[in-house]
């Protein structure tokens, strides 16, 4: 060999080399979007999950509660429990006495602490008249100086607390009362404006009854219709022009469905905004290509000798399907249907267009109950300026990931298991 | 479960159930012809008070003005452009991104990686297109955006925290796993024997792969890379969170722009009539989106599928 062959053929070597690791580093770099994407997440999320409580000897005492009125349950209702916890702090802070420092005082705690006492008395009104120790939630900006994300360092005109309301904190911590613990709220609750009280328990609901409409819609007309396209259908026109239907509706923007929603759903037909019945039925359109597309492809790996077998012992063309070739095909139908119900979960922009952005407190308990799912829940924390709801929306993310995964781990096991090899 | 039927009844309950399965499966073409003449209808009741020209071409949007003025021919400015450009400048910077990658990637792993790897590689990268785009929004809105912003200070260059780039990055690695999945499906369908023939001659692996694999799977590379490009121009959730909202003519992606499907969700989100022209532009942009994207899946499937019958 020449010279200038050998040189040539190292220079070959080097391109290859190089070609090589331009493969390595595009999938390194895509690894390590997904793992930046995921850390990031939990660096963010993970102090959601716990709230800060201070607890507080709240005197349960019975002129606050029912005042002059009359000393029935439903006085319960409308007291004023904000006054117990007010006068707790004010024991444990005897010498703050201006005006505006027992209000910066009373800012510590959570605007949903009265609702905490309330939901205590409703559920035991033998505790009006005792003092008891009630481990109450405090403000978001309370809940962030003690997990450590505000700056103390700058000036207090810029900081969301205090330099006396900081003192009181270091006072309760001093004490002992105040506390970080598991943030049940955040599982148990429906949505707030106020960060502390924010849960996601109403979204997920929503969700549920969402998916459970898409389900009941889309499972069984997707397998109908692939049944049809599979097995019964005439090669013609019309079922070409189903299949090329079918093709181009998995590839058309969600948006556009949200749209149909809202032309034909809502205005045209009148259904309620922001029920997950509508969205369900939006998002059993979106993820009807989806299961139809899956559905095919188990039905087609069923061989056909199962089919003819059982024509040829006199079974109708209708018994051998759904008698011999659908249960055998059922696996990969169930494994497509999840994989596209994971799909309709994290599904936002469709269900904005059709209303279930409200802002939504109550839990709902129906189809038609006015909800949103745990993305557009998602995406309105992430929207929303108190600082606290970054956290609480990362939260949220990890919550709706553990649900994705779930999902498709079930898929994954559903296809291992019944996987079959003809 | 099974039922015993005389012969003419089963003939009766079969041929109902037949025509179930029809039904069912008209629903996909009742769907097409539901969102065709929904979108339709909507639009020409917008072009009735705003002309078909003004929208195609006008370079002006601010359909606030259009609440705001009430009075007759006080209409807001409804030019589309600025949102077809902003669009384009999106999906272009996550086409810049996901193209390289995502091709990359499906060479690597259809041609040097092991059964292992790609087993374990291939269902990872996956995974990243399971990822609700509400999460690429968020992401891109709090870290890539806040990241750039910072980057740009720290450089002497003014970034936008809303800038084209962020959300374009956002998509761009949403879209890697589609690039590389359908890459992926093309590479591995072109005979082996090419291959072998070009190996025996001897080429290089990587010669190989460039000059003969990749030359007889180009048309469908080309296909893989339309069909992402329209998932881009429908992507709705990413830009909405980590774009703007003022509709710039530009092409610098460090300013912020405004897409056609941030205008779609900040239309129709608000409480208003629904016979304003604003909220009926959201059906035009929908009927433009629709369009666009249909062409381009479209042309993609024509591609892909010409090319399929070349080696099959």
């Amino acid at each position: 060999m020449t010279d200038t062959e050998q040189k040539m053929l190292k220079k070959r070597h080097r391109a290859e080399r190089r070609f090589r690791l331009y493969g390595i580093a595009a999938i390194a770099l895509a690894l390590l979007m997904l793992g930046s994407i995921f850390v990031s997440l939990i660096v963010m999320g993970h102090s959601a999950f716990r709230q800060t409580e201070v607890s507080l000897p709240i005197v349960f005492d019975a002129d606050i509660i029912y005042g002059d009125g009359e000393r029935n349950r439903q006085a319960l209702y409308g007291a004023d429990y904000q006054k117990l916890a007010r006068k707790a702090l004010r024991v444990v802070f005897p010498d703050v006495s201006k005006r505006r420092d027992k209000r910066k005082l009373n800012k510590l705690l959570s605007p949903g602490a009265e609702f905490e006492l309330r939901d205590m008395v409703l559920a035991d009104p033998a505790i009006i008249g005792q003092t008891l120790q009630v481990a109450l939630p405090v403000s978001d900006d309370v809940d962030m100086y003690v997990k450590g994300q505000i700056d103390t360092n700058l000036a207090e005109n810029e900081r969301q607390l205090g330099d006396k309301q900081i003192g009181w904190i270091d006072t309760l911590t001093a004490k002992g009362l105040v506390e970080l613990r598991f943030n049940i709220r955040f599982f148990t609750g429906g949505d707030s404006r106020e960060p502390e009280m924010a849960g996601i328990l109403g979204a997920v609901k929503g969700s549920f009854y969402t998916l459970l409409v898409c389900f009941g819609l889309a499972f069984p007309i997707g397998v109908l219709s692939s049944i049809y396209l599979e097995a019964f259908a005439p090669k013609n026109r019309i079922t070409d022009f189903i299949e090329i239907n079918i093709n181009n509706l998995a590839a058309v923007p969600s948006i556009v469905f949200g749209l149909l929603g809202l032309a034909v759903f809502l205005n045209f037909m009148g259904l309620p905004r922001s029920a997950p019945l509508v969205g369900g039925m939006v998002l059993a359109l979106m993820t009807l290509p989806t299961i139809i597309i899956a559905a095919r492809s188990a039905l087609k790996a069923v061989p056909p000798s199962i089919f003819q077998a059982a024509l040829g012992l006199g079974a109708t063309r209708m018994q051998a399907v759904f008698h011999h070739v659908l249960p055998l095909a059922m696996p990969g139908i169930m494994t497509g249907a999840i994989i596209g119900l994971a799909q309709a979960l994290g599904e936002t922009a469709p269900l904005l267009m059709i209303g279930m952005i409200a802002f939504i407190v109550d839990i709902p308990a129906s189809v038609v109950d006015p909800a949103t799912t745990l993305p557009v829940q998602i995406f309105i924390w992430a929207d929303s300026p108190e600082r606290a709801f970054v956290a609480k929306t990362a939260a949220g993310i990890l919550v709706l990931l553990a649900f994705l995964i779930i999902m498709n781990l079930s898929a994954v096991i559903l296809r291992k298991k019944f996987e079959r090899r003809w | 479960m099974y039922v015993t039927l005389s012969p003419a009844r089963r003939k009766i309950v079969e041929g109902v159930i037949l025509w179930i399965l029809i039904l069912s499966s008209t629903i996909a073409i009742l769907t097409t012809i539901g969102i065709i003449a929904s979108l339709l209808f909507e639009s020409v009741r917008f072009f009735e008070s705003v002309p078909v020209t003004d929208f195609l071409f006008g370079l002006q949007w601010s359909p606030q003005i259009a609440i705001r003025a009430d009075q007759v021919g006080s209409s807001g400015a409804f030019g589309a452009l600025p949102l077809l450009a902003g669009t384009l400048l999106i999906s272009a910077i996550a086409m810049i991104v996901a193209a390289p990658l995502g091709l990359m990637a499906a060479i690597y792993l259809a041609e040097y990686a092991s059964r292992n790897v790609r087993n374990v590689v291939k269902p990872i990268l996956e995974i990243l297109a399971g990822i609700p785009t509400v999460v690429y929004g968020f992401f891109a809105a709090l870290v890539l955006g806040p990241m750039l912003r910072g980057a740009g200070d720290g450089a002497g260059i003014e970034i936008s925290s809303e800038s084209a780039l962020a959300a374009g990055l956002a998509m761009g690695i949403m879209i890697i796993p589609l690039v590389s999945s359908l890459s992926d499906d093309v590479i591995r369908a072109v005979p082996q024997s090419l291959r072998e023939g070009s190996l025996g001659l001897g080429g290089t692996q990587s010669e190989t792969i460039r000059k003969v694999v990749l030359a007889a799977a180009l048309p469908g590379i080309v296909g893989a890379m339309l069909l992402a490009t329209s998932r881009a121009i429908g992507e709705t959730m990413i830009v909405v969170m980590a774009a703007g909202l003022s509709a710039n003519l530009t092409a610098n992606p460090l300013e912020a722009v405004t897409t056609v499907t941030v205008q779609i969700v900040t239309l129709l989100t608000g409480d208003q009539e629904f016979d304003s022209p604003k909220t009926l532009a959201a059906f035009a942009l929908g009927l433009m989106l629709f369009a666009v994207t249909l062409v381009l899946n479209m042309i993609a499937l024509r591609v892909v599928k010409k090319y399929r019958e070349k080696y099959d």
